[in-house]
């Protein structure tokens, strides 16, 4: 029992903190970015959107950045922990993508005039979530009962490779605006001559990235812990069809 | 072994780039989502075909009459007339940005079904407009002088 506490990475405990700092994050941001930031000139209280859109999108990235590397983990050091964390990752990049995407159609039709468009940003980043879909459709034979090691180690390469190669898109992505005309606009707090955002909404804004990333930090190991345990589980149990009677 | 893993390889490259031609092919009006007033009135469109047109609305050439909506888009140096039927976005101003989906008439008149109205990456509030997004408090429909 100990000796199973200590391979796992982190406790529930370590965790914790990173929560109450995610809801502290979030409540800050949530207050900043509806009553304290003032309201757009152009568009409205629309541009509030804008609070989670943007940290949804950027989590996204981080999130496939950490699927990228934990696979190149993976083919280097061939230790099924890294599968772990790449899916973990990936799983958050898809869920952070659709609804940066779900959002930016609310937006979209609030400023636009339309919940969607043939544009590049829009079209790119239905293509990196179209992506990571198939990344964890191919990767589903992970830690799963009645597999041998040989053959997660297979389906763990396979994935791994789509994991890097994946990230390619994220820089398309992210430069879609820049590269090619787009209906959507550049970035703000990326932009080339400092964020031409004002500093109440530019605060509400870097709160609200915060809180999702840390947020997003806080589900991962959550996640990391519960596929560590099942991959223990399976272990343990030997034969893993048996996994009831095995004990 | 090793031969197969090749042929699979090879296979897998050719379903690949085949794909990416596909798609390259299909995404060639996204990847130029409008194109300016210049570009469109240089031609080398086949008449009746449908495209998308963008650019500021030219303060004063809004207006409003029998179900229509009248403005003229500019890219700085060339102008079409639009016509939408219908009422554009609630977020479309005169001096703003839009994008215009529809077929380039004679005239020319550029025959609009969709409006767009595009906006800028600069956020501020009311009362502290800077003059770069041209995005001036004007309802719609009010004609400005100059």
């Amino acid at each position: 029992m100990r000796a199973e506490n200590r391979s796992r990475s982190t406790t529930e405990a370590d965790r914790r903190g990173l929560g109450w700092l995610t809801a502290g994050l979030g409540g800050a941001g949530l207050v900043v970015g509806l009553v304290v930031a003032p309201t757009d000139a152009a568009q409205g209280d629309a541009q509030r959107l804008m609070y989670l859109h943007v940290p949804a999108a950027w989590t996204a990235f981080a999130a496939f950045a950490v699927v990228a590397l934990a696979s190149g983990a993976y083919l280097t050091r061939r230790d099924l922990r890294w599968d772990r964390y790449a899916r973990a990752a990936a799983e958050i990049g898809v869920g952070c993508t659709a609804l940066a995407i779900a959002l930016g159609a609310v937006w979209g039709k609030a400023t636009w005039g339309a919940w969607w468009a043939w544009d590049p940003r829009l079209v790119s980043t239905t293509l990196l979530l179209i992506v990571y879909c198939g990344y964890l459709c191919v990767g589903r034979a992970g830690p799963v009962a009645g597999h041998s090691e040989r053959a997660r180690h297979r389906a763990a390469t396979h994935t791994a490779f789509l994991g890097v190669a994946g990230f390619a898109l994220v820089p398309v992505v992210h430069f879609s605006v820049v590269w090619w005309r787009s209906l959507h606009q550049p970035a703000t707090i990326l932009a080339v001559h400092g964020p031409p955002i004002d500093l109440l909404m530019g605060i509400a804004l870097l709160l609200c990235v915060a809180a999702f990333t840390t947020g997003a930090a806080w589900v991962f190991l959550r996640r990391v812990d519960a596929l560590e345990r099942a991959a223990a589980a399976s272990r343990t149990a030997g034969r893993p069809t048996l996994r009831s009677g095995a004990r | 072994m090793s031969r197969r893993r090749r042929a699979r390889a090879t296979l897998v490259l050719i379903v690949l780039a085949g794909a990416g031609l596909l798609v390259g092919a299909g995404l060639r009006d996204t990847v130029t989502y409008y194109r300016t007033p210049g570009e469109v009135l240089a031609g080398g469109d086949a008449a009746g075909a449908r495209l998308r047109l963008g650019g500021r609305v030219v303060p004063g050439t809004l207006r409003q009459d029998g179900g229509q909506t009248r403005f003229r888009l500019t890219d700085g140096s060339h102008e079409i007339d639009v016509v939408q039927r219908g009422a554009p976005p609630d977020m479309f101003r005169e001096g703003r940005d839009a994008v215009v989906e529809g077929v380039l008439g004679a005239g020319p008149v550029f025959r609009a079904d969709t409006v767009l109205v595009r906006h800028g990456n600069e956020y501020r509030p009311a009362g502290a407009e800077s003059a770069g997004t041209g995005a001036r408090r004007n309802a719609g429909g009010e004609p400005t002088p100059g």
